[in-house]
């Protein structure tokens, strides 16, 4: 936030807490080839550590309670804001590449001892293509819901696929024509933690509201969130689930990988059966019943556990 | 040769004009690692409009990126920019221009009348399939275009032949060209021998493809 952002009412004051919530213990940055990378960390600095990837469109505040009962197990818990997320700088193009680049840059700045590597979603798939570039920098990891399927997508006749290939398309092309120039719409601090909220209807108002006053701004105007509004969910490009399922089963670190039960609209709807015929040798395949695709946001303790239980089992 | 600088989100384009003129243009996208010819080439001699040449980012004139980032599709998104500029054209390609040409080709159907993908840098790409996952650090203190992670990046780029023919098939049934996509390669990267196999694709000359668009 800049100096000159306003200063928050009583009501926003009051959203910035939030039961368990705790702002990290020290930020710092990591200049990442041009780039600048907004690192939160969370305990003993000297304790084994684990790198924490957010999701697409997420940012390390999502962690604030999910981290520090990681901290509280006894990890040196890093977090970062992806490229052109939360307080990271934003950058003129994105793409995968500098997204692993830039993990390897933050798992650089703390040493070359094997970490652990902690990722949800886009950050499960970035840690996971991280390991097989540098299999030697990890020790473990945990995926948190970001692991695809192979299964098909319903049946939809040609014509019909090329008519929603076009929307698409042409979507996403007007948006780059457009994107110079954008910037996020301003709202209420409620307005945005309801719109929030249908992406992760399971959050309590209190918690909403809590992430809104980390991923998003108070400008004059009124609230925005913080990413790049360059960047657009829902891209595409040649990339095929099967590459990345098929390389599942080459890791060579034990790996915990988490399931929701619950289909959203940023969700994977990944099943175990459909994960069972490319697991690598150590690994284990936990599905949370009645928890959707934010699996650590919802359910931060539960997720908590099963984390520091596989970190012991696999120190054992 | 003039010269219009052109915004691509955060990128600063390069759109030369090689050749005044009225009517439909024609634009030549580059090759990996090249920039665009200072003066309209002699098959455009003939080319009844003015003929235009993209700069893409990270390359020419055109501005870089930091840190990299450069895909084929935000190259198309190049192109697109400069089709927004022109109002509608013909695209010719060398190597990874062509590429994006057929991408493009594809995605505005209404306005791409049609594209000639010739040989050039970079045609290849990556390949058909994602090759083992590794990291290249480029220099990032290039201080001039090509940038170093737009050669790295673009020259990894995947290329599957079914994702080459979804666009095809848009151009075919979308833009009312009976035949969009002209070939002039005498390299046929897996991607282009499918495209090859799709109805609305046609081999001929430089010269030939050119005096057929010229037409439509």
């Amino acid at each position: 936030m800049t100096n000159s952002a306003p200063a928050l009412d009583a009501d926003e004051r009051a959203a910035a807490q939030y039961p368990g919530a705790r702002l990290p213990d020290r930020r710092r940055s990591v200049h990442s080839l041009g780039v600048n990378l907004a690192v939160s960390e969370w305990g003993d600095e000297h304790a084994p550590a684990i790198f924490c990837s957010h999701g697409g469109f997420d940012f390390s505040g999502t962690f604030d309670v999910f981290a520090p009962l990681l901290a509280a197990g006894g990890y040196r818990v890093v977090v970062w804001d992806q490229r052109g997320h939360g307080d990271s700088d934003h950058a003129p193009l994105y793409s995968w590449d500098a997204d692993i680049r830039d993990l390897l840059n933050v798992l650089d700045s703390i040493g070359r001892e094997p970490a652990i590597l902690l990722g949800h979603s886009k950050g499960g798939s970035i840690s996971t293509t991280a390991i097989q570039v540098a299999p030697q920098r990890v020790r473990a990891f945990v995926n948190i819901d970001g692991i695809p399927s192979h299964r098909p997508p319903p049946d939809v006749a040609d014509h019909e696929r090329t008519k929603l290939l076009a929307t698409e398309l042409s979507g996403w092309l007007d948006h780059r024509r457009a994107a110079g120039a954008k910037v996020r719409r301003a709202d209420t601090l409620g307005g945005l933690a309801e719109r929030r909220g249908r992406m992760n209807p399971r959050l309590s108002k209190p918690w909403l509201r809590y992430l809104v006053t980390r991923g998003a701004r108070k400008d004059a105007d009124g609230w925005r969130w913080k990413i790049d509004p360059v960047l657009r969910p829902g891209g595409f490009g040649p990339w095929r689930a099967q590459w990345s399922m098929a390389r599942l089963a080459s890791l060579p670190v034990p790996l915990l990988g988490l399931l929701a039960t619950e289909s959203e609209p940023m969700g994977w709807d990944t099943s175990p059966a459909d994960v069972k015929p490319v697991l690598p040798p150590r690994a284990e395949i936990v599905q949370l019943e009645g928890v959707g695709h934010f699996i650590h946001i919802e359910q931060p303790a539960r997720v908590a556990k099963l984390v520091l239980d596989f970190l012991r089992s696999v120190a054992a | 040769m003039k010269t219009r600088r052109l915004r691509h989100a955060r990128i600063e384009l390069a759109l030369h004009e090689l050749r005044a003129g009225a009517g439909r243009a024609l634009l030549l996208l580059h090759g990996l690692g090249e920039r665009s010819p200072s003066a309209a080439p002699p098959f455009a001699e003939r080319w009844p409009g003015p003929v235009f040449a993209l700069d893409f980012a990270g390359h020419g004139e055109s501005s870089m990126s930091i840190g990299g980032g450069y895909t084929a599709e935000v190259l198309m998104g190049d192109a697109d920019t400069a089709l927004r500029e022109l109002g509608s054209a013909t695209l010719l390609g060398r190597g990874l221009g062509a590429y994006v040409a057929l991408l493009l080709a594809g995605a505005r159907p209404a306005q791409v009348r049609g594209a000639v993908l010739c040989d050039g840098l970079g045609l290849a790409g990556g390949g058909a399939e994602a090759a083992t996952p590794s990291v290249v650090y480029p220099n990032p203190h290039a201080a001039a275009p090509p940038d170093p992670f737009a050669l790295v990046e673009l020259a990894r780029d995947v290329r599957p032949p079914d994702y080459a023919t979804a666009f095809v098939r848009q151009a075919n049934e979308l833009s009312g060209l009976e035949r969009p996509i002209t070939v002039c390669c005498a390299e046929k990267p897996d991607w282009l021998e499918a495209a090859l196999r799709e109805p609305g694709v046609q081999t001929a000359s430089i010269e030939d493809a050119l005096a057929y668009y010229a037409k439509r």
